[in-house]
């Protein structure tokens, strides 16, 4: 081979190795995923002894009220988590949008919590919500007052708390990035014009910040779809169905219940579900993007 | 306006206190019950008055540690040989990730081939996939298709080498485990690296190019000491979802190849749960990451907000 041909084909000697690899181990997958939720297969079979039965899987699940329970606790529990860390993470950003000494210290704490493994926040928190030996209840009873059941009568929230303490410093260091590369002349214009401190976030900082605001958001409303490790770690998807996110419900009936065509409709819905939450929200940015543009040059022009 | 060295409010310091006992608070419990015997912990004796002790990391560690252990009589814990296989796929598969993945983001940066939007699109929908989702085809995958039969001349090998029975398959082997992490983290890897490359002069490329330098040369002499920044926040990312999956893990995992992370799961599930040393454990994990986020925040920060502030 000579020198200029093996130049030429450089590019594609640089990418087939990770072309390979995703459309061996993503792409494959999730095809065979499609194709395996319309069969009945069993974890001993392989794909191709199981048996076609068409939508059955889809139409067994549409009906199956637990499934339903399912993805309605998966929804509760996105939404609720997206919309609290939003508020703590978007809020804590204006507050600490000022300059301080030790700011790059207070960013690595807050980082901690999501750098450690999922299983471990899982297992900090089952200690902590522990009926006897956890804090919450010593504490409670420390005081006078009475212990609360953590993790039975009130798992959705308890785990909803977990979450919002893991994640909220994401949303809050993306914010305040977002916050500290705002264009001054928008900002400073507005202080000569004599605008308070909260007109200055509602009206200015916080419109401004809205394309980031939501991108962050959706990323976190999909990573909120994929908690799966903290909560079966906390209660196992338990007490009866009222914490079974549908991650979790996909790994149950693929494990336990084997019945993987299930478990692979299942993963099916989930992506659908995930899919249109994207498909919105990106159409939203863009919409949103370009009214931020207009407000940039309205102000600019103002000046 | 506000001068540089702004006087806060005492109130706003305590604001700040308060958030970093909250930040922190639940992971320096941990730390130290993992220091208390199970009697201190159940007796709720709050506050740091106990004898810390190292027990539980004994307890934890007993198939690795070179010594007897006298308040032991059965090793049932197997955390060391879980913590090595851990340490393999995590270091294998970021170093996998981070060459092959660097490579691609270079052709893609280099030689033009699809938009930045393309690639930028592939990663968001590559991140929407849960887990979760992957668990059922890749169970199927790597346990029935992904195989050489044994009637092959490397399957009747390895089986007469190394024993065992029916057809030589991807689960239950480190490669398996760590094949599905490369392809997880790859799209985010080329994307961020993509993001640095872009800012490599090319006329320094071009030079070393004029100098003779093949394009391998170029590659691995030029642009890599230049997009090290990259490589960090890349690899710790890549480091960190490899270090601390739970679930691909566990379907795809043997006897002898289970990580920590399912090791911990495992023994959280058991009714009588010894919590010394499951925080022992859970600590143990814990520790990697956090010696990353301590040194390196910039490049982890760096890594985290590239995803939605330049989009």
């Amino acid at each position: 081979m000579s020198t200029a041909t093996f130049n030429r084909l450089t590019p594609y000697i640089f990418l087939a190795p990770a072309l390979i690899i995703m459309a061996l181990a993503l792409l494959y997958p999730l095809g065979y995923m499609v194709f395996g939720s319309f069969r009945d297969w069993d974890p001993s079979q392989s794909l191709g002894e199981s048996t076609y039965v068409g939508f059955a899987n889809y139409i067994t699940l549409w009906s199956d009220p637990s499934f339903r329970e399912s993805v309605g606790v998966t929804l509760k529990f996105a939404v609720s988590v997206v919309c609290i860390e939003m508020v703590l993470g978007v809020g804590l950003a204006l507050l600490l949008d000022r300059k301080l000494r030790g700011m790059s210290i207070l960013r690595t704490l807050f980082i901690l919590p999501m750098m450690i493994a999922p299983v471990v926040v899982g297992l900090v928190w089952r200690y902590m919500y522990h009926p006897t030996v956890g804090i919450f209840n010593n504490s409670l009873k420390s005081v006078g007052l009475e212990s609360v059941d953590w993790l039975g009568q009130h798992a959705l929230v308890s785990i909803i708390i977990a979450d919002v303490w893991q994640w909220t410093p994401f949303i809050f260091i993306l914010s305040l990035a977002a916050l500290q590369s705002l264009p001054r002349s928008a900002l400073e214009a507005a202080r000569i014009d004599g605008a308070t401190g909260w007109q200055q976030i509602v009206h200015i900082k916080i419109p401004l910040m809205m394309p980031v605001l939501i991108v962050t958001g959706l990323l976190r409303l999909i990573d909120a779809f994929k908690v799966l490790e903290v909560i079966l770690v906390m209660t196992e998807g338990g007490p009866g169905l009222s914490t079974e996110i549908l991650a979790l419900r996909i790994s149950r009936t693929a494990t336990e219940f084997r019945e993987l065509g299930v478990a692979a409709a299942m993963s099916n819905y989930l992506l659908m579900i995930l899919l249109l939450v994207t498909i919105i929200m990106l159409v939203y940015n863009r919409i949103q993007e370009y009214r931020a543009a207009r407000a940039i040059r309205a102000i600019e022009e103002e000046l | 306006m506000s001068a540089i060295t702004e006087k806060q409010h005492p109130g706003f310091y305590a604001i700040i206190v308060m958030l970093v006992l909250m930040a922190v608070g639940p992971i320096v419990l941990m730390f130290v019950n993992s220091f208390k015997l199970d009697v201190d912990i159940i007796s709720g004796t709050s506050g740091l008055f106990f004898l810390p002790t190292i027990q539980n990391y004994e307890t934890a560690l007993c198939d690795v540690l070179p010594y007897e252990i006298e308040h032991l009589d059965f090793c049932s814990l197997k955390f060391g040989g879980a913590f090595i296989n851990s340490l393999i796929i995590a270091l294998v598969s970021t170093a996998l990730t981070l060459v092959i993945g660097c490579m691609a983001a270079y052709a893609l940066v280099r030689f033009k081939f699809m938009g930045r939007d393309t690639v930028s699109g592939s990663t968001l929908m590559v991140r929407m996939v849960p887990p979760a989702v992957l668990l059922v085809p890749v169970f199927g995958l790597w346990n029935n298709e992904f195989c050489i039969s044994k009637a092959s001349w490397f399957g009747s090998w390895v089986r007469e080498e190394f024993g065992g029975r029916g057809d030589l398959c991807l689960a239950g082997t480190h490669s398996g485990i760590i094949l599905i992490y490369v392809a997880m983290n790859l799209p985010f890897v080329i994307w961020i690296l993509q993001s640095f490359i872009v800012q490599v002069p090319r006329q320094l490329e071009e030079a070393a190019r004029m100098d003779g330098a093949g394009p391998f040369q170029v590659f691995f002499k030029v642009v890599l000491p230049l997009i090290k920044p990259g490589l960090a926040a890349a690899a710790i990312f890549t480091f960190r979802i490899a270090w601390n999956e739970y679930l691909l893990a566990s379907a795809l995992s043997d006897r002898d190849t289970k990580t920590v992370p399912i090791l911990i799961v495992n023994n959280m599930s058991e009714f009588n749960v010894e919590w010394g040393v499951i925080m022992a454990t859970g600590m143990l994990l814990a520790i990697p990451p956090i010696i990353f986020t301590l040194f390196a925040s910039r490049q982890i920060i760096t890594g985290m907000t590239a995803g939605a502030v330049k989009g």
